[in-house]
């Protein structure tokens, strides 16, 4: 695997460097190795449009084909409201950095500590924190983001790629993942 | 009796007999602050060491622990380093991540309590110079009993003159030393630890601030505590062009007064602009609401490149480094007026002003340092007024057609968004500029903070910021605002009217929106929190260069915020303390809840009052766009009173917050000094530092925070209407916590008495008692942890 450069030019982070996600098939591996993965969710996913849809969507596509527990960050809920999804539970996305990083907890939907945490949606620099605290204090946690912008504190993180790249890869793990793991990416 | 603190002595004799004849009621006092005849008595913690507070700390930051978020991996402070502190690694000297962070947010809040503290001090020694040292300490008359709340508190001191607050600044640059100490390496190594002297740190730096305002107010005649202090002019839009204009920087406001006083002098008052940005402006305001202010200091590089300044005057804090370069760019002569921001620039202060006046019209020197206010006042105004009339022609705003070459040469390389701390969509605005649409690149105008990396970045040296600005020139004529001059402390009465109803929760909360807005729209996302608490009748405060982007937005009507809301503190009022030294007011308003209100006693009493304020004042501060290291110093002085701070997204850059788990409940037991009980009181307030993603988020996290265990039925009621309705309009939906705060019915607002009542039978609520709280256990020696 390669790494990348992060979006924000100067936000250069440590030896430890996210893995590039070169294509859907590493984002699928990841997500569905996961035994209890947690999406967080920020605003910005219900305003990034992405083709005819938002991130928002792709998103919902993904938490409703793996039964994916959702924290919702910032003000996201209405949108996931307004797309008929009302299981998130609502939290400060520091806050759910704090809760992830203790083994113990359970997760939003107490079942057990989570193993993996999907990121998508954030103020970059929130992002950037966010999984800094995780990379460094979970170490029972694996991380990926799903934005187009490079995330070196991420486990797993795409290159900054281009809408239309993006779009490819989301829209290949979405079908993927409605298929049972069956559409070949 | 010979009593010796700090630098103090303090002699008495009663009766001698010498050879020189028989002495009575003999007393002198050296150094010695003037707290004689003050009633209460010495408290526990006078002039806290290090560790006096420690227990106290310890207290709050068991509830409230860190989360760290590094923002490098690495340490680099020694020549060990670079260490790899990743994960569970330790550096070369032992220290941990978890430890490097909390180091790393004590040095910050050193600089920022060493920056205030410093300032206090050159204020202190003007006011003395200008006004004597017996020049009573008066921050407003007759209306105000306890003039000094944090001094009283911290220090167990009562300063009535100015040279007694000289005593109070040694006890601050000791403490700022020693906390600097800590941070060598091979010094402190328990986050903890680190963290206490953060709040250490924070409570130094309210001591300086108050220090700072306490001199000017009364050296320099502001306004008194004054609920209606006049408005003054705001924005770019305000200034005369036509005549010479003035332009200062910083926050050290003794050189713009002597501008003012050499104009008054020279009966020219009206023939000179005064304009400023950042905190000195708001200060130049306050000596006259003739000054003008232009913005917060996002503003500098626009104004400058502007070419409207006809002379720069600086001098200290939050001004670019690069103002110099800027200045010779447009041709403005530059006046540096601090030791401690000299620039490169050769000190003329013992020459004549007739000689620098010579050299900066003549063009021999761009720019000059002038440690005596004074003397920069008379330059600076007859350097305007020669150099103004040449300059009004020599720089015309970029046209249309400008703007079109410059950015048709942009390669979309997105350097420039890569390098801009809010990300904005750069490009894109100069794609269409390039084909003769400016709409997009005007529309980045209101978001950009003005930080000039985009500059930086760009491979073909287009001056990216100066094309946004150009492109915004329309909306920056109509830049025409007001804003309410600080008015400086809160006085008794409004303290005695709105006590009862803050402690008792009638009043949901006291809301402060201080530092800057240096975020993305985040001067128009604090007008707009502000206005909504001062409708939803909070009582709103603000200072500094957040107190300016709130007048820079108005309503329906045309009318700014200053105008739409009273400037009183009382429910629905916005507040305007003054610059960022007044900070300390607020923290002082609800320390005088406890005093006036509530009748404790201050003296040294720390710990006791900061549990008051804690659990049953509904303060919250918000830093929405915090950037400096007086931002992390003035937000500790909050933590330490138990009064959370809600920052925005870059605020976790910051390095930790300070969280609650709402699902802990052992973490909120409080002790109940009726029954002697202890109670389970709720997460309130849940966190004591905590980032915000989005206005919508924070505005419910604010009315959330509000919240206190000493609340009545009627006003957690009341609290929890607030924050049920911010909730549903912004989340939409109703929280999932709101059972732990509701204590009994009485508790649920009357309008969702249903919809609550479901709610609760559907959870395993139960009614529990409201405590008189206190999180001390004197009697009880057991932490909260372990209860």
């Amino acid at each position: 695997m390669t790494s990348a450069e992060p979006w924000q030019t100067a936000e250069i982070a440590g030896p430890k460097k996210a893995s590039v996600i070169t294509k859907p098939a590493v984002a699928l591996a990841v997500i569905r190795k996961a035994q209890h993965p947690v999406l967080i969710v920020g605003h910005f996913a219900a305003t990034i449009d992405i083709g005819e849809k938002k991130l928002v969507d792709y998103l919902l596509d993904l938490v409703r084909a793996q039964k994916i527990p959702v924290i919702a960050t910032g003000h996201i809920n209405r949108a996931l409201k307004q797309r008929g999804f009302t299981g998130a539970v609502i939290m400060p996305a520091v806050v759910a950095g704090q809760r992830l990083v203790d083994p113990t907890w359970n997760g939003p939907d107490g079942k057990g500590p989570c193993d993996l945490a999907i990121i998508a949606g954030l103020p970059y620099p929130m992002t950037w924190t966010l999984l800094s605290g995780i990379k460094h204090f979970a170490p029972h946690i694996k991380t990926i983001t799903l934005d187009n912008t490079c995330q070196p504190n991420a486990n797993w993180s795409f290159a900054n790629i281009p809408a239309k790249e993006w779009q490819e890869n989301l829209e290949a793990i979405a079908i993927n993942l409605k298929n049972g793991g069956q559409t070949d990416v | 009796m010979l009593p010796l603190t700090e630098k103090k002595i303090a002699l008495t004799i009663k009766e001698l007999e010498s050879g020189l004849g028989r002495i009575r009621d003999l007393s002198i006092s050296i150094g010695k602050v003037s707290s004689a005849d003050w009633a209460e008595p010495d408290g526990p913690t006078p002039y806290p060491s290090l560790t006096s507070l420690r227990a106290w700390d310890r207290t709050l930051l068991s509830r409230y622990q860190p989360f760290y978020m590094p923002f490098c991996d690495l340490c680099c402070l020694c020549t060990y380093g670079k260490c790899d502190l990743t994960g569970t690694k330790k550096g070369a000297c032992g220290i941990t991540m978890p430890a490097q962070q909390s180091r790393t947010v004590l040095l910050s809040a050193c600089i920022g309590a060493a920056t205030h503290t410093s300032h206090a001090r050159e204020l202190v020694t003007y006011a003395i110079k200008k006004a004597g040292r017996d020049c009573p300490i008066n921050p407003g008359g007759n209306a105000i009993g306890v003039e000094a709340p944090v001094i009283r508190l911290v220090c167990g001191e009562k300063p009535e003159i100015l040279a007694d607050l000289e005593t109070v600044l040694d006890y601050c640059e000791s403490q700022i030393t020693s906390l600097l100490a800590v941070t060598h390496t091979g010094q402190e190594g328990d986050p903890l630890d680190f963290e206490s002297k953060v709040l250490h740190a924070g409570m130094i730096d309210h001591v300086g601030m108050e220090v700072a305002d306490l001199a000017q107010i009364s050296a320099l005649g502001y306004p008194k505590a004054d609920p209606d202090a006049p408005l003054a002019s705001l924005g770019m839009g305000t200034v005369d062009t036509t005549k010479p204009v003035i332009l200062v920087i910083g926050h050290n406001v003794p050189p713009s007064v002597a501008i003012i006083d050499y104009l008054a002098h020279e009966n020219l008052s009206d023939q000179v602009e005064v304009t400023g940005i950042c905190c000195t402006s708001i200060d130049a305001t306050r000596y006259s609401p003739r000054a003008k202010i232009i913005g917060p200091m996002s503003w500098q590089l626009r104004y400058i490149r502007s070419g409207i300044p006809d002379v720069i005057v600086v001098d200290e804090q939050c001004i670019r480094t690069d103002a110099l370069k800027e200045a010779e760019a447009i041709h403005a002569p530059f006046i540096a007026t601090s030791e401690k921001n000299c620039l490169g620039l050769p000190d003329r202060t013992n020459d004549t002003a007739d000689a620098i006046v010579a050299d900066l019209v003549g063009g021999k020197l761009a720019g000059v340092l002038i440690l005596d206010p004074e003397k920069a006042g008379e330059v600076a105004v007859r350097v305007a007024r020669t150099v103004a009339p040449a300059r009004k022609n020599a720089h015309a705003p970029m046209d249309p057609a400008k703007i079109r070459e410059l950015a048709s040469e942009c390669t979309q390389c997105k350097l420039c968004q890569r390098a801009c701390p809010n990300d904005l969509k750069i490009p894109q605005g100069m794609k269409s500029a390039g084909l003769g649409e400016i709409s997009l690149l005007a529309g980045l105008y209101e978001a950009c903070v003005g930080c000039g990396r985009c500059e930086q970045a760009c491979t073909k040296n287009i001056p990216v910021h100066s094309l946004i600005v150009a492109a915004a020139a329309e909306r920056i004529k109509n830049e025409k605002f007001t804003i309410r001059t600080g008015r400086g402390a809160i006085q008794d009465i409004e303290i005695r009217n709105v006590g009862g109803p803050i402690v008792l929760g009638e009043i949901p909360g006291v809301v402060a929106f201080v530092g800057c807005a240096n975020f993305a729209n985040g001067g128009k996302e604090v007008a707009e929190m502000s206005v909504e608490f001062a409708k939803r009748r909070y009582i709103v405060c603000t200072s500094g260069c957040t107190a300016m982007s709130i007048g820079m937005y108005r309503d329906e009507e045309g009318k700014t915020p200053y105008e739409q809301f009273p400037g009183s503190f009382t429910a629905g009022g916005i507040v305007n303390v003054g610059s960022c030294v007044s900070n300390a007011h607020i923290a002082g308003a609800t320390i005088k809840i406890a005093s006036v209100f509530a009748r404790r006693n201050l003296r040294g009493n720390y710990a006791e009052i900061a549990d008051y304020v804690h659990n049953r004042v509904g303060a919250v501060g918000v830093a929405w766009g915090a950037m400096s290291q007086k931002a992390a110093a003035i937000a500790a002085g909050f933590w330490r009173l138990g009064i959370p701070v809600v920052v925005g997204p870059h605020g976790t850059k910051y390095r930790r917050m300070l969280l609650g788990r709402a699902d802990h409940d052992a973490d909120w037991y409080v002790h109940d000094q009726r029954t002697g009980d202890d109670v389970y009181a709720g997460p309130a307030p849940e966190h004591l530092f905590v980032a915000a993603e989005t206005k919508e988020e924070a505005m419910v996290l604010i009315a959330k925070l509000c919240m206190r265990p000493n609340d009545t039925t009627r006003g957690r009621a009341m609290k929890l209407s607030n924050y049920i309705d911010l909730s549903q309009r912004y989340l939409g939906t109703i929280p999932d916590d709101v059972p732990r705060y509701v204590r009994t019915t009485a508790d649920i607002p009357v309008t969702l008495k249903g919809e609550i009542t479901r709610i609760l039978a559907q959870s395993d609520w139960k009614e529990r008692p409201i405590p008189d709280p206190t999180l001390l256990t004197r009697d009880k020696p057991s932490t909260p942890k372990e209860r």
